[in-house]
């Protein structure tokens, strides 16, 4: 009796849609939040539902022009829209932010690994970020507000360029309000008619509020803003797998194939762009890599 | 005097140091303070004192022409104010002003200078105190020099 | 038939196995002799491969020469591995279309061929299970990798010889074609007969070869087989050094070493071209003049190009040194902890298209031998 030899190969089950074709979403507003960056609100034009977790991003397509990586700015509870704050650097990101409102776009999405939320319960958490940093750290910001209870102290530590150039600016206003979260927000200079501080992010850590033994800190922003805020974070006690920080790199598909976010072993598209710093510190360090 | 030395050997700037250096540097502190908008120092001037603050928030400054004066860095409780009397020619080379009631204790800064050439030990003990703050300034410094939030042209 | 009985097919048989695939409506691709180089292209009959050629193989040279007998398969590898059929240079994505307010996006066309290959070698049967791993087996599927996969044939040949670049032993990707085939060749000329001893490796392949005019190949011949690839196995011209090559590598990655193959390295992109695993690739947008018609396509890319990791204003591997690290680096070493395998299979192409000849089983010795753990 002859055996059965094995098909050749193994496959996966056929993808229902293919990952690389986007879908047609248009925008519902626009607002200017700085000189060169904008926040779209914009909807699938299929009335889908687009549920994703913070720190996740999508790929936003100008038809003729070319797609970028841009991540989640807005309210994971909120569902039937998505917000995406983009800075206008290269001409696809400018044609975005050149967009109004009834026009479409191409979307795919989402992708990625996102921040760590439930690692985070019980935890003081503590959040560093500058720039336009703060954009794909606000969904998280959203979630940890809205399940209060579920967390220790909340510590945000933000730092830009100049007053001018703080993002999301009433709403940080609106949030420094609350009794249950503490914000600090620094600047590299002003003028005498800014009141709060400026210096450099790392350097407002040491004088932060937070238990280092029970914390996760959250990073985001420029790298090297980011790494240095990481040693002050580790000379005040975090642990390295307390740490996680969301990377960028060149992306084309976002799923893996193309191979260009790759840093290292680790392809920041889906392995990232949320790491924890065990596991990339190496690969931080290395120049050119 | 008393109170004064408590003051001082309370400051957490000198934390650690010996009670006979505690008493040594007392002899070159007095209690100051200043008014919101008050400067405690000025560009160019002989840079005399340096200031513990103990309490309120000061901002450093440089002043320009065309863009008026632009802060640099704020500091606050704990924290030194002045470095430039380390080095000759002992003159400040920005300003500092109290951005609201600010109490500190300010050293005389040739009084420092010369107790530390007559006990070395002594000098080593706050150069090991204020070097520090020297180099903590220069990497706050040189990431505002990068410009990290800028876009890339 | 019993499995793992080996058939002895004549050329006759060969024939008759293209015919067969063409009636089920396979393309039939297989090597061929075209600009002075064996390339894989479709296949017809006998007269399109390439019989009394062999393929001489050194770093930075690739010439053919006559053989002085009829083999078909007596050659090495060539510039073409199977990954343009399987993962084509240039592939439609998708096309946008407006029409006043409205745009619909159509996907690409679906890939209508199936295809089956003739003369797939053993290292090559690996590099194509390691590009299923990358499309295949990740938290993504590519559709198109996988249409393609799922309706291919393939038909493997037992090389007779190792080529002049080739290292498959070292990497235990051959010369021995073990899995991955619907059937396997070993062509055997002796004696004046020519004879191909045929396996099968699965129920298709094995279906295929019941219907061909085969007879049950004779201990002797199946001996003779044997001995063609161990033969083969002994008398490979370089070698991978052997001991963890990844750690070398990554343990190293400030090697001097580096800075020296920068200076030879043109960062040409050749070997990424010809290398059958790599799989990078890039996007491209059109619009017509109107701007109503948009479209994209996949195409090849490779890491040595300047802009492969542009962002923010500058590439973060502005160097050659840098870009040759990352392609060596990704090659032996970070590909065993995305894929968990090593991405060569010693096929060698990369020595012998290099135009300055860089050979990386050289480079890894150098490194090893420089002191490196």
């Amino acid at each position: 009796m002859s055996m059965a030899l094995p098909a050749n190969p193994v496959l996966p089950p056929m993808p229902s849609a293919d990952p690389m074709v986007p879908h047609i979403a248009r925008v519902r507003s626009v607002r200017q939040d700085l000189a060169d960056v904008f926040t779209l609100e914009i909807a699938l034009e299929s009335g889908e539902v687009a549920p994703f977790a913070p720190g996740q991003f999508n790929m936003l397509q100008i038809f003729g022009v070319g797609e970028v990586p841009i991540s989640f700015s807005g309210d994971p509870a909120e569902q039937d829209h998505l917000i995406h704050t983009i800075r206008a650097v290269g001409p696809v990101s400018k044609a975005l932010t050149e967009l109004g409102p009834g026009d479409a776009l191409g979307l795919r999405g989402p992708f990625g690994v996102g921040w760590p939320m439930a690692e985070a319960a019980g935890q003081d958490v503590v959040i560093i970020t500058g720039g336009l940093g703060l954009a794909p750290l606000r969904p998280a910001l959203y979630q940890l507000l809205a399940e209060r209870e579920r967390y220790g102290l909340i510590v945000l530590l933000y730092g830009t360029r100049s007053p001018e150039q703080i993002l999301y600016r009433d709403e940080l206003e609106e949030w420094r309000r609350r009794l249950d979260m503490d914000i600090v927000i620094t600047v590299d200079h002003a003028d005498t008619d800014w009141r709060g501080h400026v210096g450099v992010v790392p350097a407002l850590i040491p004088h932060a509020t937070f238990d280092p033994l029970h914390s996760i800190a959250l990073v985001c922003g420029p790298e090297i803003m980011m790494r240095y805020s990481i040693m002050a974070l580790l000379d005040a006690g975090l642990k390295e797998d307390n740490i996680w920080l969301s990377m960028e790199r060149n992306m084309k598909c976002a799923v893996g194939f193309c191979g260009h976010c790759q840093v290292g072993p680790v392809f920041v598209c889906k392995d990232g762009p949320v790491f924890r710093y065990d596991r990339i510190r190496q690969l931080l360090t290395l120049k050119e890599f | 005097m008393e109170g004064l030395e408590r003051i001082v050997g309370e400051h957490r700037f000198f934390a650690g140091l010996d009670q006979e250096f505690i008493d040594l540097v007392t002899g070159c502190c007095k209690n100051v303070r200043f008014e919101a908008g008050q400067f405690l120092l000025r560009e160019g001037e002989a840079a005399n004192q340096i200031y513990l603050i103990r309490h309120g928030r000061v901002a450093l400054q440089i002043s320009d022409p065309a863009r008026g004066e632009i802060v640099f860095q704020t500091l606050g409780e704990g924290e030194v104010v002045g470095v430039s009397w380390l080095i000759p020619p002992y003159r400040w080379s920005h300003e500092a002003k109290a951005l609201e009631l600010v109490r500190a204790i300010s050293i005389d800064a040739q009084c420092l200078r010369n107790k530390s050439e007559v006990d070395n030990r002594f000098g080593y003990e706050m150069m090991k105190r204020f070097v520090p703050v020297l180099v903590e300034r220069l990497h706050t410094t040189r990431m505002q020099i990068l410009d990290v939030y800028g876009t890339p042209s | 038939m019993q499995a793992f009985e080996k058939i002895a097919l004549t050329t006759d048989g060969l024939q008759a196995l293209i015919d067969a695939l063409r009636n089920e409506g396979y393309r039939v691709i297989g090597p061929s002799v075209k600009d002075q180089a064996i390339i894989y292209d479709d296949v017809e009959t006998l007269a399109d491969l390439p019989e009394g050629w062999a393929d001489e193989q050194q770093p930075g040279h690739y010439r053919l020469k006559r053989r002085n007998d009829s083999a078909l398969f007596g050659y090495a590898v060539g510039p073409h591995s199977w990954k343009r059929f399987l993962h084509p240079p240039l592939m439609p994505m998708w096309t946008a279309k407006r029409d006043g307010d409205a745009i619909k996006v159509e996907p690409g066309p679906a890939c209508e061929e199936k295809f089956a290959f003739i003369g797939v070698r053993a290292c090559e049967l690996n590099a194509i299970a390691i590009q299923d791993k990358v499309f295949l087996a990740g938290p993504y599927v590519d559709p198109h990798y996988r249409s393609r996969r799922e309706n291919s044939f393939l038909v493997a040949v037992n090389c007779a010889e190792a080529g002049g670049t080739c290292f498959c032993a070292s990497m235990n990707t051959g010369p021995k074609a073990e899995a991955g085939f619907d059937l396997a060749l070993t062509e055997i000329l002796e004696n004046g007969t020519h004879i191909f001893v045929v396996e099968a490796g699965t129920d298709a392949g094995r279906k295929m070869l019941e219907a061909l005019p085969g007879r049950p190949a004779t201990g002797e011949e199946v001996t003779a087989a044997e001995d063609i690839v161990a033969r083969t196995a002994k008398s490979m011209g370089r070698e991978m050094p052997a001991g963890n090559v990844r750690d070398l590598l990554m343990n190293n990655l400030e090697h001097p070493r580096w800075d020296e193959v920068a200076e030879r390295c043109l960062s040409c992109a050749n070997c990424t071209m010809v290398c059958p695993t790599c799989f990078c690739t890039s996007v491209e947008d059109a619009s017509d003049l109107t701007g109503n018609e948009t479209s994209r396509n996949r195409r090849w890319d490779s890491c040595f190009t300047m802009d492969f990791s542009y962002v923010h204003g500058g590439s973060v591997r502005p160097s050659t040194r840098s870009r040759y690290r990352q392609w060596m680096t990704h090659k032996l070493a970070t590909w065993h902890d995305q894929f968990d395998t090593s991405g060569c299979v010693g096929c060698g192409r990369c020595i012998t298209w290099c135009p300055v000849g860089i050979d990386i089983t050289e480079e890894v010795r150098a490194i090893k031998d420089s002191g490196g753990e």
